[in-house]
């Protein structure tokens, strides 16, 4: 993305257009993130008049130790439940979705066309949420981890296929063809030849992925509830009703919750952005 | 979306057989039982336990009687007008700043990487954070955005809490959130427009807004297409903004479909919760497969 779209005639730079836009960003944009960390780093009382204004005292370390031990270090525990939850999905969804997208795109038969309708019905349809809950209850699944996870990898394959099948096609089939005369079966095929080629897909799917399940409120809501394994996005939300006077605590949670997908933001972001725009170019 | 059916011909060897196709159906397998069990399953039965008193362990089928209840109580039909309203603003609104920001961005301009960046950066955040965060900077006494406005003389209004704003308040925030992926989508749509357009374009003397009435707009149409489509479909099932910021609030005044079955599963309706999914579903459906359908017809070829 170097190149110019070549909107603007002529090479030189529009300076009055971009003074505006950057002032415009800083105010529209960097200006709530900045609240964000100066209000976590302020006294209690200097947070509560929700200004923004520079700390008159840093406490930077004070109000992260209190939100780390602020009900049992409940933090600690969400953090280590979102990270476990985060890593087990989105293992299970690059394989399983890897494989449907690789069988997809390379062979036609009769459930393919189903499988399409499925894929995009998947991405279309909201889950309903209260049958969910009972079928979950039926296999023991209700309010555990493993549950939650099947839960993650039910309602993220469709996204994921897309995305695989997609870079599949890409792929000469006569690689496979080569594969199979070396007498490779569809287990070697794909798990030796084809997932390795995959290398940078999966580093997209996975990155996005994360990101989606980390933030995740909704499903934990309905499907996790309870304090012992509470994720950090839940942790967040009863922390702001429980603690809704100390803002200063409320903002550092708010600011460490932030913290993992910019993270991800710095290292990856070439791959999140190209596997959140496929689709815009038809293809 | 059609699969390509090449395979028919140049299948590698199919004297080898069914079985021992490189390509196994049973491929499918894992992923179809999770989603199967998990999603289509629950899909399928709400229709009918839409129809019943339910608690879970037992359910009675009572007929309509939970869609009555539903279209009877004015608190819940104006969810589905919210709905649909929050959904077609957020989505307009997404695909004009967009737009806009795209061509901005694709320009020559000085920060580009800095601005790219910083636009997209929201996507990435926790929407209960950003939810929290917002609903304090418009905190009607003491909140960033109505001091800022003070300060030039305008008296703010009370953004969550004035019943005639909260809806549109939120929906500005989840634009604020959502529009760096829609300006990406644009981004990804503009840059794939060959150069060769421009540059005829340049031969004929066309200005920057014949540029881009002429050759950008028509040609960026399936990024448009995506992001109709994706922020209709994030935006009709939109609850985790909406519940960090007014909880349906002041009254029933933002309430969307989503909030609803919220509130009656916590409630203990569990019939009743399902019939606003089933619900839902419906509203989904009939607007989002018609939509893709008629802008899949509309495609163009670069």
């Amino acid at each position: 993305m170097t190149a110019a779209a070549g909107v603007n005639r002529r090479p030189r730079k529009n300076l009055v257009l971009s003074v505006v836009a950057i002032l415009l960003s800083v105010v529209v944009f960097l200006v709530p993130f900045a609240f964000i960390l100066l209000t976590a780093v302020k006294s209690r009382q200097e947070a509560s008049r929700l200004d923004f204004s520079w700390p008159t005292q840093f406490q930077f370390v004070q109000n992260f130790v209190d939100v780390v031990q602020a009900r049992d270090y409940m933090l600690i525990i969400a953090f280590i439940n979102s990270t476990i939850l985060t890593v087990a999905s989105v293992a299970i969804l690059v394989v399983l979705s890897a494989m449907v997208a690789f069988v997809l795109q390379r062979r036609r038969t009769r459930w393919t066309g189903l499988v399409n309708f499925l894929v995009l019905s998947g991405l279309i349809i909201p889950p309903a949420v209260v049958p969910t809950i009972w079928v979950l209850q039926k296999l023991g699944l209700f309010r555990t981890m493993p549950g939650l996870i099947l839960i993650e990898v039910a309602f993220g394959l469709s996204f994921c296929i897309l995305l695989f099948r997609a870079f599949i096609a890409t792929i000469p089939r006569e690689l496979d063809e080569a594969a199979i005369i070396d007498g490779a079966g569809p287990m070697r095929l794909f798990f030796r030849v084809i997932l390795p080629l995959l290398r940078s897909v999966i580093i997209t799917v996975v990155v996005v992925q994360s990101v989606t399940v980390f933030n995740d409120f909704v499903n934990p809501l309905y499907f996790l509830p309870g304090d012992q394994n509470a994720t950090v996005q839940l942790t967040l939300y009863n922390f702001s009703s429980a603690y809704s006077t100390q803002y200063n605590l409320l903002f550092m949670d708010i600011l460490l919750i932030t913290i993992p997908p910019l993270i991800m933001f710095l290292f990856f972001n070439k791959r999140i952005v190209a596997g959140m725009t496929a689709g815009a170019v038809k293809g | 979306m059609e699969a390509r059916p090449r395979t028919s011909v140049a299948g590698p060897a199919p004297a080898a057989g069914r079985k021992k196709s490189p390509y196994p159906s049973w491929f499918y397998l894992p992923a179809a039982i999770v989603y199967a069990v998990l999603f289509l399953v629950p899909t399928v039965t709400s229709f009918y336990f839409s129809l019943t008193r339910w608690s879970i362990f037992d359910s009675q089928f009572i007929g309509f009687d939970n869609y009555v209840t539903f279209f009877r109580e004015p608190a819940l039909v104006s969810g589905l007008w919210h709905t649909v309203l929050y959904a077609v603003i957020t989505s307009g609104l997404k695909v004009l700043l967009g737009l806009g920001l795209a061509v901005l961005l694709t320009s020559q301009i000085i920060g580009r990487g800095y601005l790219r960046s910083v636009v997209f950066f929201p996507v990435l955040v926790s929407t209960i954070g950003v939810g929290l965060t917002f609903t304090i900077l418009l905190d009607p006494e003491e909140g960033l955005v109505n001091e800022s406005l003070a300060l030039i003389g305008v008296q703010g209004p009370g953004w969550l809490t004035d019943p005639s704003f909260a809806l549109m308040s939120v929906a500005l925030v989840d634009v604020w959130k959502g529009v760096g992926l829609a300006t990406l989508i644009y981004i990804a749509g503009i840059v794939s427009i060959p150069q060769e357009y421009f540059e005829a374009a340049r031969v004929d003397g066309a200005t920057a807004w014949q540029n881009f009435v002429k050759i950008v707009l028509p040609l960026a149409r399936p990024a448009t297409f995506t992001v109709i489509l994706l922020s209709l479909i994030g935006g009709l099932r939109s609850f985790d903004l909406i519940w960090a910021m007014t909880r349906g609030g002041p009254g029933f005044t933002s309430d969307v479909i989503a909030s609803v079955i919220y509130k009656q599963y916590q409630a203990g309706f569990y019939g009743l919760s399902t019939a606003g999914n089933v619900v839902l579903f419906l509203l989904v459906t009939a607007i989002i497969f018609p939509l893709s359908r008629y802008l899949n017809s509309k495609e163009v070829d670069l």
